[in-house]
């Protein structure tokens, strides 16, 4: 990948009219290092998920809070990290949306959606600054949904 | 997001255009299946083909409103799925939840 070794880092107050800001980085960034179109907005859907669940479940809609967007590009591996300035959760106790009984619950898909469109996703939290989402994509291996996971 | 709606032999179709997204239209369509089935409106045809943008928010505002209209015994299908919303609903499975068409005559034929 040319863009090897490139970082970019964002910082949004907790508004979700700013989530397309970091998107649309996700996307730039995608699509300068080669990606395709629907492989980039695949991986700037998994971002969007993950702001919108820092600002909503992460910083509780509270502006003075904010989320840090950071993206490195380590050879075709782009490593996506989001953190916010809140309580933490597990994201574990979010039920699979596949399970029949969950099936037609209207939340509790974006986590799932962050692990289907990306390689790895791992969750810390650290007491006193927030909870931090890690999610990596080898951009080499190509898109998305379609032609990946399903 | 904007909302068109016209009357085809009783059914109610409904052209969103724009992002259903949290924030940004999630709470929008809620109101406007809301509306419908306040006006007796209740075979409901969404149009899909102007929607540039969902997220899960706009899927589980999808899911609410099918679930909202069929428990007021009514139909809500879909029509002109964009090839993304498309993919989203595959991957939760939602697409066996939802009735979706191609052809809008054939749409409102099946209601």
């Amino acid at each position: 990948m040319e863009r090897d070794g490139e970082r970019i880092e964002i910082t949004i107050s907790s508004r979700f009219e700013n989530i397309e800001l970091v998107q649309v980085v996700a996307e730039h960034l995608c699509e300068n290092a080669g990606v395709d179109e629907d492989g980039s907005h695949w991986v700037g859907m998994a971002v969007r998920e993950a702001v919108a669940n820092a600002i909503k479940h992460g910083n509780k809609l509270d502006v003075r809070k904010k989320v840090d967007a950071t993206f490195e590009l380590h050879g075709s591996e782009l490593e996506i990290k989001i953190s916010d300035e809140g309580e933490g959760f597990d994201p574990e106790t979010v039920g699979d949306p596949l399970n029949p009984q969950n099936l037609m619950k209207t939340s509790g898909r974006g986590i799932f959606y962050i692990r289907t469109f990306m390689d790895e996703v791992q969750y810390s939290f650290n007491p006193g600054e927030g909870m931090s989402l890690l999610m990596t994509k080898d951009l080499a291996k190509g898109p998305g949904v379609a032609s990946g996971k399903m | 997001m904007k909302a068109t709606s016209r009357n085809v032999g009783g059914v109610e179709v409904i052209k969103l255009d724009g992002k259903i997204t949290i924030g940004s239209g999630d709470q929008q369509l809620r109101e406007i299946i809301t509306n419908a089935l306040s006006q007796g409106k209740s075979k409901l045809l969404l149009d899909m083909s102007g929607v540039t943008t969902i997220d899960s928010s706009g899927i589980g505002e999808l899911v609410g409103s099918y679930t909202t209209v069929t428990n007021r015994g009514g139909k809500l299908k879909l029509l002109h799925l964009p090839a993304k919303l498309n993919e989203l609903l595959h991957v939760t499975q939602l697409i066996t939840v939802f009735e979706v068409y191609e052809n809008e005559q054939e749409a409102i034929k099946s209601f």
